[in-house]
């Protein structure tokens, strides 16, 4: 490590470091892969990969990369969930490692919903 | 690598490394590169995460899944199933003991969700080895704010605020402390960190040093600017390899990033730290001894005055702290001396770190604010007694503390209210004892431990100890005679006004507290030659009533063939050749053989 001179200096490692144990807090805004059996025989691991590429591509630290199991809605795995703090659940699917940078961008960062990739509404109980 | 989406902590403290944490890390290094996951998912090493009941203990973020008792057998699992396909493996959540019901998430555990942990708050959540995630804690900004805007009076002034007091045992206040210190006049000081800590039961300190030791360091720097020193001592036992080479390790990172050394944060203050390996006697925790064995000389203590802020080390003003309160430190510089004296009772400020041991069903480190009670600490956070047995008492403070029974267990815990019930803070090491340990017995083994490391030097505690332990022996073993618990009383009195230092003055206080609150089981032994909660073998023996079907499983059983009798007829013990080891009394299925 360089020598820390200064405040700033220490501020700027701490940013840093915050950003890499991100993972450790608990997130509200979250992606979440199907990852059963089916959803891995249609390719979520292509989609699980695209979304850390896409995150890390656009430096987005504070979102947590779930995964889940079956949910019985196989014949439209890969399925990918975006939850945001405030609002509805959206399932997509089938989800293509292409389709990625698009729901990403225009879901998670922007808030608005890529309607025709939609599987699913789950409302927000709050 | 892109940023991990998963982080999985496995804790390597003492206790996790010992029942294999080592092999833990290792197998899942080589699991997930052999599933492809190395790019996205980081294995992280942490210090102690105080539930070491649990261990070996792994969490996973982001969920927070808390996973026990892991072996590396089950790696291969969590990473298949949990990490590839997020799937939570069941059978390795953790159970509560009361309600056998299975808890995911480390912060809904009952053992967690009492605590209140800010000196704890990094152990087992960050890696201790590294720098920057230190540094992403809030680490180092007190030493920065401390150094950037506050004057070394200010300093003190704050930790005079506060309220702190030492959490090493006698509970001095530090800011106090730290005052004789800075108005000790010499152009030279040193701070000192004890980190002997000695009490059987107690590892609080360990985990401190092994899980958050730049904590540690930062404490010690704040506190020689305030003294005005520059240079410190860290004197920790060999026994504690770990935690010296995480200490040894932070050292030399810190000296790197500017952090110790010359010159600090361009403010123009230098502090260097060393550290000295000590070879694990009890006394050298004291502060005189401890002194003179960073010296090179033989670990005894010597009388004050004079105190080491007037002449400490090498005869310089020095300030000696404990592990635990040095802790506390960054945090007060960062929330501010009125937010921290928040927390706490009235004479007693801050948390305080227990260690659960004995007869408990969590085993581990407990933070908890002052001013809590005994009964939430053993029952909600330690989960009651094992095996559902009964309550006994409590051995608080370690060989220096006394115990409390039932009655007191819903007094709130301060520093003031342990000493009006004959116990001492100590260092926070809790022994819970249940209905089958002996007093007397408990008594005998805190005298054991004193008398073994009295060093000899003062007659009070070198003879006094002794002939003590030689009392409670023969009342152990069925000699004991009337008379000899007034002995024993007027014995520990001249201990306590007679002995060099407060190791030995506190050496009696297992035996007064026991004579205040179970003085009944001393009578049973001395008059009646009977051990009530049958633990003290040459006072008890066994016997096969009439209840016996003749099944021969207890002379099956017996390692020494005491047991004769006919299949399906009345078996029988010879007390001559019994040992009473009990395995007979375990196995009977009639329930046909007593104690008596």
């Amino acid at each position: 490590m360089n020598k820390i001179t200064s405040l700033e200096d220490l501020r700027k490692i701490k940013a840093a470091s915050q950003e890499k144990t991100e993972a450790r807090k608990n997130n509200d805004t979250q992606i979440i892969i199907g990852m059963g059996t089916c959803g891995i025989a249609a390719g979520a691991r292509a989609v699980m990969t695209a979304v850390l590429e896409e995150l890390a591509k656009r430096n987005l630290t504070n979102v947590a990369v779930l995964q889940t199991g079956c949910i019985g809605m196989c014949q439209k795995e890969p399925l990918l969930d975006v939850v945001r703090p405030g609002e509805d659940r959206v399932t997509y699917g089938p989800v293509k490692p292409s389709d990625v940078p698009r729901i990403i961008a225009d879901h998670l960062v922007n808030g608005v919903v890529v309607e025709d990739l939609v599987v699913a509404k789950i409302p927000n109980k709050e | 690598m892109a940023l991990a989406r998963a982080h999985v902590l496995v804790c390597t403290g003492t206790g996790c490394t010992a029942s294999g944490a080592r092999d833990i890390l290792a197998k899942f290094g080589e699991e997930i590169k052999a599933k492809g996951l190395d790019k996205e998912i980081s294995v992280v090493e942490t210090g102690c995460q105080g539930f070491c009941e649990g261990g070996p203990l792994v969490i996973i973020y982001p969920e927070g899944t808390f996973y026990t008792h892991v072996k590396v057998e089950d790696v291969a699992e969590i990473v298949e199933e949990h990490l590839l396909k997020g799937r939570v493996v069941g059978r390795l959540l953790f159970k509560e003991p009361m309600t056998a019901e299975k808890v995911p998430n480390y912060s809904d555990i009952g053992f967690y969700k009492k605590q209140h942990r800010l000196v704890l708050k990094n152990c087992g959540h960050i890696n201790p080895d590294s720098l920057e995630e230190y540094i992403g804690a809030e680490g180092y900004e007190a030493l920065a704010k401390v150094l950037l805007t506050m004057t070394p009076e200010q300093v003190v002034e704050e930790m005079k605020k506060t309220g702190l007091r030492g959490r090493g045992g006698g509970g001095f206040p530090t800011g106090m402390k730290w005052m004789f210190c800075a108005k000790s006049p010499g152009p030279k000081k040193y701070i000192i960190c004890n980190a002997d800590e000695g009490d059987p039961g107690a590892f609080m300190d360990r985990s401190l040093l092994e899980g958050d030791p730049h904590a540690i360091l930062e404490g010690m720097a704040i506190g020689a600017y305030a003294i005005g020193s520059d240079e410190g001592y860290i004197y920790c036992r060999a026994e504690y390899p770990l935690a010296i080479k995480r200490l040894k390790q932070a050292i030399s990172q810190a000296e790197e990033a500017g952090l110790l050394g010359q010159n600090i944060l361009g403010t123009g203050f230098n502090f260097s730290l060393h550290i000295k390996e000590g070879a694990g006697a009890f006394v050298c925790g004291e502060e005189t001894a401890l002194m003179a064995s960073i010296e090179g000389r033989r670990g005894m203590p010597r009388p004050r005055p004079p105190f080491p802020a007037v002449k400490g080390l090498w005869d310089k003003p020095s300030n000696i702290n404990n592990v635990e309160t040095f802790a506390n430190v960054p945090y007060i510089f960062r929330v501010g001396a009125e937010e921290y004296a928040k927390l706490g009772t009235e004479k007693s400020k801050g948390t305080k770190v227990f260690a659960l041991t004995g007869k408990i069903n969590n085993t581990g480190l407990a933070e908890v604010p002052m001013g809590i009670t005994m009964r939430e600490i053993i029952f909600d956070i330690g989960g009651g007694i094992i095996g559902g047995k009964k309550f006994k008492g409590v051995q608080i403070g370690g060989p220096s503390g006394g115990c409390m029974p039932e009655q007191l267990l819903d007094t709130p815990i301060d520093y003031d209210s342990l000493i009006a019930a004959g116990a001492m803070m100590g260092s926070g090491g809790l022994v819970v004892m249940d209905e089958d340990t002996c007093m007397v017995d408990l008594a005998k083994f805190f005298l054991t431990f004193t008398q073994s490391e009295s060093c000899g030097k003062c007659t009070p505690c070198r003879e006094g100890t002794k002939r003590m332990l030689e009392i409670l022996t023969a009342i152990t073993e069925g000699r004991g005679q009337e008379g000899d618990v007034e002995k024993l009383e007027r014995l520990a009195k001249s201990i306590k006004a007679g002995a060099l230092c407060a190791l030995g003055q506190t050496a009696p206080n297992p035996i007064l507290s026991t004579l205040r609150y179970f003085r009944d089981e001393y009578d049973a032994h001395i008059r009646d030659k009977k051990c009530p909660a049958g633990a003290c073998t040459a006072l008890i023996g066994y016997k096969i009533t009439a209840d016996c079907k003749g099944c021969g499983l207890c002379k099956k059983v017996c390692p020494v063939d005491a047991i004769s009798g006919e299949m399906k007829g009345q078996h029988t013990i010879d007390p001559n050749k019994c040992i009473k080891c009990g395995a007979c009394m375990s196995k009977c299925p009639f329930k046909a053989i007593v104690r008596g």
